[in-house]
């Protein structure tokens, strides 16, 4: 994934950055009242932004659904913010794992792992909190929530059974 | 008509013209301080007509104006931001100490004013205003800079260089016997860096007994909190503006986020009060008289200012325009002069101080941001890579 940059803004807020591959640096500023703008700048000067855009939760949300980003990992993070030690993984089922076809309660995966299956993403279908009976298929990418050596030992689990 | 219908009909008067100055100031795009000041200097003494009834409510209002902008500069940065401010522009930020508070210095010596009148001065043309150029950020679009982070913590080592200088200026002016001075800079100074140290480490709990999930408690408890803190400082002989700037930097963490945004309001009203008092108790008689030495030490702090602003932005490796927005943003002076200038009150040689400080910030605070504005080269829309 491409480097965001953070930078504490003191007095203002956080700001997120990246350059694109065509040169542009594009950024999010996270200000302290809640207020968030996206930016982008000019390839010829990187220094100066070039546009604003003012966005409030709910069109900030919209942005990242429209752009493909999934909302459910959006707040997964958020909450790994909160929570310190915790970590989230996208861990993909592969087509030589035991589990494909089998469904989450036959992994056991929260017994043997403490870690939490908290969506399924499958095509552009987002699957919030499954059941223990949801079924598995190849190419599935599980959002987990867990401490990062359970995640490891998950991944493990997959793979091998 | 009785005492207390008048005193509510001239204070409610000057609230409410204090309100339109505010709105007209964002109809124009300027700092509201300038204009503020004006106002106070158009009335009451020296002006157009006196203000008589509610004199000694404005100047009350006038003093927790201080004990708020304090309070709230305390507030505005975390102890983080602090240790990592002064880590990572120190040569700039001395570099600007030095620069910038002679000027002042030299003038107030050149003048004959003596050493405590001039060391005053300095304090004026030293420090930016965080409000001003904060403000001006924003109206211009300029946060997602890449010069900014250095303007923004340039502003934070001044903040920090305010925690020196206050304690200083707040003892001398009033004017003790050496000794006494002496115990009470460094009772100051100690008092200072305990609650510097005491928020890098604890002001997460300090946050978290002052606060509450009630508004209304968090609220009282901070208010009064600062209030005690200001009466013992004061008591002691360092100032209430001091101790005010303590309390601010002792609360840290989510709890300075909320007191921040819980005591806005109230900074707003009372700091109004307290630029317009400034102007009020300022004879606009007497600004002629040193407009020429304010002209003069504006434009020469305007030139050290960019300077400063170009070298750090330079740097950080920031391009030639970059530099020059960087520069002319950190010309603005206002709130910090207005207070330091406050704080000489009754100084034996400081009497022209005020008409100086006044007719300076009126200076700065109108052409700092004017001339940043100059700067911001025309939107581009098309931010696409040439073909």
């Amino acid at each position: 994934m491409t480097q965001i940059d953070e930078t504490p803004l003191p007095g203002v807020g956080t700001r997120l950055e990246f350059i694109t591959h065509e040169g542009n640096r594009v950024g999010v500023i996270h200000h302290r009242s809640g207020r968030r703008e996206l930016f982008l700048c000019h390839v010829e000067d990187p220094d100066a932004v070039a546009l604003t855009l003012e966005l409030d939760d709910d069109e900030s949300r919209a942005l990242a659904e429209a752009l493909g980003a999934s909302p459910v990992a959006e707040s997964v993070s958020n909450l790994q913010q909160q929570v310190e030690g915790l970590a989230i993984d996208w861990l993909t089922v592969s087509e030589a794992s035991p589990y494909e076809g089998a469904s989450i309660g036959d992994t056991r995966a929260r017994t043997r792992t403490g870690v939490s299956i908290v969506a399924v993403l499958r095509g552009t279908t987002t699957f919030p909190s499954p059941g223990p009976d949801f079924t598995l298929e190849t190419h599935d990418v599980m959002v987990v929530v867990g401490t990062p050596d359970g995640i490891s030992r998950l991944q493990g689990i997959l793979t091998e059974g | 008509m009785d005492h207390g219908a008048l005193l509510l009909l001239e204070l409610g008067a000057v609230v409410f013209a204090l309100g339109l100055i505010a709105k007209l100031s964002r109809r124009l795009a300027i700092s509201p301080i300038p204009l503020y000041l004006l106002a106070g200097l158009a009335i009451g003494e020296g002006g157009l007509f006196p203000i008589v009834t509610s004199e000694g409510l404005i100047e009350f209002g006038a003093e927790l104006g201080v004990i708020f902008l304090l309070l709230m500069l305390g507030l505005e940065y975390t102890a983080d931001e602090l240790v990592a401010g002064m880590k990572s522009v120190a040569p700039a930020g001395l570099l600007d100490l030095g620069l910038n508070f002679s000027p002042g210095f030299v003038a107030g010596l050149l003048l004959g004013w003596g050493l405590v009148p001039a060391l005053f001065l300095g304090g004026v043309t030293y420090i930016s205003s965080s409000g001003v150029i904060a403000k001006l950020v924003n109206d211009l679009g300029w946060a997602g800079n890449r010069e900014t982070p250095v303007v923004l913590s340039i502003l934070v080592f001044e903040d920090l260089a305010m925690a020196v200088i206050l304690p200083v200026l707040g003892v001398l002016a009033l004017g003790e016997s050496p000794t006494t001075a002496v115990i009470a800079i460094g009772l100051a100074l100690v008092a200072m860096a305990a609650a510097l140290w005491f928020a890098y480490r604890h002001g997460d709990r300090l946050g978290a007994f002052v606060f509450d999930h009630s508004d209304e408690a968090s609220l009282l408890t901070v208010f009064g909190l600062t209030l005690i803190v200001a009466g013992l400082a004061e008591g002691v002989n360092i100032s209430a503006a001091v101790g005010a700037f303590l309390v601010g930097i002792g609360v840290s963490g989510v709890a300075a986020e909320r007191a921040q945004s819980l005591l806005t309001p109230l900074k707003d009203l009372f700091a109004a009060e307290f630029f317009f008092f400034f102007g009020l108790s300022t004879n606009p008689r007497e600004i002629p008289g040193v407009l020429l030495v304010a002209v003069v030490l504006g434009v020469v702090t305007a030139a050290t200012k960019v300077f400063i602003g170009w070298w750090a932005a330079k740097r950080a490796g920031i391009g030639y325009e970059g530099r020059l927005r960087s520069g002319l943003s950190l010309i603005a002076r206002g709130e910090f002069s207005i207070i330091i200038a406050g704080l000489a009150g009754g100084v034996a040689g400081a009497e022209e101080l005020p008409a100086l400080a006044a007719g300076y910030v009126l200076i700065m605070a109108i052409a700092g941001p004017l001339l940043a504005r100059f700067a911001q080269t025309g939107s581009r829309h098309d931010v696409s890579a040439p073909a």
